[in-house]
């Protein structure tokens, strides 16, 4: 039939790459959004536990972060080889947290600030004496709402 | 060259081929420094802290459902030893007590979970216990809505969840470790 004429050899049959950047920019603005640019170098080492009840933090900003973990050999020499408390970018002790727990409140909205969590990220093999007394310190600071940080187990 | 055709200088295209090669550039850039965020936990509420010791309140034993945790990892639970598998479901026979056993909760709104752990105890083991109690509690707000409302309890509104809780509330009592381990 006249209408299926064959067409081979008429076109030379490429792909056009002008959609290509378009499609790498698309991957690009995913990874741009899901991106945390890390605020604070971890000093300490932390393998979070795995349980199954897990609750989702919402808001970024009302969290902040306690590290409690062995630390990093490079910084071994000055912390020793017992787990340590971590606050912001340097090693500290109990009676440094009502200070850190004020610094970011002032940061946040007043409106906001009985919503702030503070974030355990505490290593599994870390013993309970330390968090226990970081949960003191927690408890001495009006700060109640805590999140034991932990992975997803498969059941 | 002084010389150019008409053609040439008509093509004023910016020539997009290498489009493709920067935003690759950008993309690993991206990738590397990504850490997708694993901001989830377990969500827990502290008491608040007092000086003064706490008040000293008795509770028929039947209604207490005490958890050891020595520095062993080893769990005591009401003065047997027990393995952390087991109790999830230890928990939600002492709560609900469907056989009315003389030795477990009178009712829902009774039972207290006691829990003591040592300085010495694994963090690890010490949140693994707390899991399990949190997830019996979960399956029993789980039953209790699907009761009342016929739907799981996440999917309450507001006052629903309040009617579930009235019914089982929470009573998770931590007590101060003690210190006989080594940290």
């Amino acid at each position: 039939m006249a209408k299926f004429q064959k067409k081979r050899g008429k076109s030379n049959p490429t792909i056009s790459t002008a959609s290509l950047p378009d499609i790498i920019f698309m991957l690009l603005f995913f990874f741009m959004v899901v991106t945390v640019m890390r605020t604070s170098t971890k000093m300490v080492s932390v393998v979070t536990p795995s349980v199954t009840e897990l609750t989702k933090l919402e808001k970024k900003s009302l969290v902040n972060y306690i590290y409690i973990g062995v630390p990093k050999p490079e910084f071994r020499d000055i912390a020793g080889t017992k787990p340590r408390v971590q606050l912001g970018d340097k090693f500290a002790d109990m009676n440094d947290i009502p200070l850190f727990l004020e610094a970011h409140r002032q940061k946040v909205d007043e409106r906001q600030r009985g919503l702030i969590t503070s974030s355990l990220r505490v290593d599994k093999d870390a013993t309970m004496g330390i968090v226990s007394d970081v949960k003191v310190a927690l408890r001495k600071a009006g700060q109640f709402k805590v999140n034991y940080s932990a992975k997803k187990r498969a059941e | 060259m002084a010389k150019k055709s008409v053609k040439d200088r008509m093509s004023n295209e910016v020539n997009a081929g290498s489009m493709a090669d920067i935003a690759f550039l950008l993309l690993i850039f991206f990738l590397v420094t990504t850490t997708i965020a694993e901001d989830k936990g377990v969500l827990v509420r502290l008491p608040p802290w007092s000086e003064e010791p706490p008040e000293v309140l008795k509770f028929k034993t039947r209604n207490v459902y005490s958890i050891l945790v020595n520095a062993n990892n080893d769990l005591l639970v009401r003065n047997e030893p027990m393995k952390i598998e087991d109790l999830k479901e230890g928990v939600v026979e002492f709560i609900l007590n469907p056989n009315r056993r003389e030795d477990y909760s009178e009712t829902p709104n009774d039972a207290i979970v006691s829990l003591k752990n040592d300085r010495g105890t694994k963090y690890e083991t010490y949140l693994a216990v707390y899991n399990e109690v949190k997830a019996a509690y979960n399956e029993l707000f789980d039953g209790e809505a699907q009761k009342q409302f016929g739907k799981d309890y996440e999917f309450l509104t507001t006052p629903q969840k309040k009617s579930v809780r009235e019914v089982i509330p929470m009573k998770l009592s931590e007590a101060e470790p003690s210190s006989f381990g080594e940290e």
